[in-house]
């Protein structure tokens, strides 16, 4: 079983919280809006994820348990 | 090279008597006349999938997926389904729809009707640009005129959409037909998951479903017998920008670009390139677009993209940068402005190639065009700025040396041609 980052990008109002959270994996672009940088989450920063997930003030941040494609 | 299938009755067959006389008569569900039928009334209207899986076709609304496996798909899902017909055709450059929906609306009709009875849909739907009532009311008149005739076991509702180019990709359509604004949703659910009243959505372009409407009469040996093993069948392109005659043509898939710009009548003035898939597409140079195959294989392989079969020929009297930097405007104000990434980075886009096209910006420029295309490619919820990407990736890797003059000297002599590429308004 692999963990996926994913961002819904229109409830993302690039708040920015994520990034504080998971620097490792999200960077801000010009903009403010986050960037997947690997979108695979080692089980080292998991928690941390599913932390930044629930920060997000729209829920934009999604953290996908499963392997395979959801474009 | 050309193909005489779609476009057989073209000139007359607008009208159901007309038609059923060009085309002949729809056969059962279960395929085309003379062959076994299953004796089982339930079995017979999967026979159209496995048909059209035999067949190979592939979606002619772009993004060219096995139509066969998207009509299982539905179908295998339980309860009543909806098939929407995307007659919208957003693609500025595109006339191949508006052909069909015009001249040949009984074969979309036809072709719609078989995919409701193939995936077990009572809901069925026919959709164009709301702002084409003349267009919306005669197709009207072809589901009166067939309703009358008893052919549509499940009534088809021709419905305008919004004439945006978001609006017709195919999450906006289901959304709009929901009750929604036609905009683009994030997945999942796909509309073949969930869609049009929740119902699992078979979503065609309405291309695909007048070659179902033809296979259906002909069957999948039939199809096979055009195009290639890999890419079987005809499509429609059109054909536009400096040939002799622009228009929508019939061709076997695998006919090269450079035999299309001569069915087209042939270059109008010397070319440069080929724009090939429309604003959704790439630009090649005309010597490595002209042996490429029609194919979504081809094109890809050649650093292009098929898309819906738009063909722009494009001058060398003309500068692709400026009529870059026009359409990349089009595209930003065309954003549904729903996600950040694609709101803020299609205008930045297009400032970047407007101030390279007209104001000689030594190099911050293009290198700004460079650093924008990763920065708003993949991160919306729709294609719409992949598409304005995968346009200005291809504008600096078919055109450096027109980049390079354009940093050191700045706009050239064709950025004062009147504009070539079409856009509405």
């Amino acid at each position: 079983m692999s963990t996926s980052l994913r961002i819904n990008p229109i409830a993302c109002t690039g708040h920015g919280m994520c990034a504080e959270l998971l620097p490792e994996v999200i960077e801000l672009d010009r903009w403010g809006y986050p960037v997947v940088v690997s979108p695979a989450i080692p089980r080292s920063l998991l928690e941390y994820a599913r932390r930044a997930a629930r920060a997000c003030p729209t829920l934009a941040l999604l953290v996908e348990e499963k392997a395979g494609k959801h474009r | 090279m050309t193909a005489t299938r779609l476009l057989a009755g073209v000139a007359d067959a607008a009208g159901l008597q007309d038609y059923e006389r060009w085309y002949g008569p729809l056969p059962g569900p279960g395929g085309p006349p003379g062959r076994a039928r299953s004796r089982s009334r339930s079995r017979r209207p999967e026979r159209l999938i496995e048909i059209i899986e035999a067949a190979g076709l592939t979606g002619r609304g772009g993004a060219g997926f096995p139509a066969g496996r998207k009509m299982r798909s539905v179908a295998a899902r339980p309860g009543r389904k909806a098939v929407v017909a995307n007659g919208a055709e957003g693609e500025p450059a595109s006339r191949k729809d508006r052909l069909l929906l015009t001249r040949l609306p009984h074969l979309v009709l036809d072709g719609i009707t078989l995919a409701a009875a193939a995936v077990g849909a009572d809901e069925a739907y026919l959709c164009a640009h709301g702002t084409d009532s003349g267009l919306l009311r005669r197709l009207g008149h072809a589901v009166a005129e067939r309703q009358a005739a008893g052919l549509d076991p499940v009534p088809i509702r021709v419905t305008g959409i919004p004439a945006r180019y978001v609006s017709s990709e195919q999450s906006s359509i289901v959304q709009y037909l929901n009750g929604g604004p036609g905009r683009p949703t994030f997945s999942p659910p796909r509309p073949h998951e969930r869609g049009v009243n929740g119902k699992p959505t078979l979503v065609h372009n309405v291309e695909t479903l007048a070659h179902m409407a033809m296979i259906a009469r002909h069957g999948h040996r039939w199809f096979r017998g055009a195009g290639l093993p890999s890419a079987p069948g005809s499509m429609l392109v059109t054909v536009s920008g400096a040939v002799t005659r622009p228009g929508v043509y019939e061709i076997e898939m695998g006919t090269t670009a450079g035999e299309v710009i001569m069915l087209a009548g042939g270059p109008a003035e010397r070319l440069q390139a080929l724009l090939i898939g429309g604003y959704f597409g790439a630009w090649l140079p005309v010597e490595a677009a002209w042996p490429v195959p029609m194919t979504h294989a081809g094109l890809r392989a050649a650093g292009g993209a098929l898309g819906a079969g738009i063909v722009i020929a494009f001058p060398a009297a003309a500068c692709p940068i400026a009529e870059t930097a026009r359409v990349a405007r089009y595209l930003a104000e065309e954003s549904a402005r729903q996600c950040g990434p694609c709101r803020l980075g299609l205008p930045a886009l297009a400032d970047a190639l407007a101030s390279l096209a007209f104001s000689g910006d030594q190099g911050g420029s293009a290198d700004d065009i460079a650093a924008l295309i990763p920065l708003v490619e993949r991160r919306g919820a729709c294609r719409h700025p992949d598409g304005a990407a995968q346009l200005a990736r291809s504008l600096l890797t078919a055109f450096p040396a027109d980049v390079h003059r354009h940093r050191w000297q700045g706009a050239c002599d064709g950025v004062r041609r009147p504009p070539l590429l079409p856009l509405p308004r």
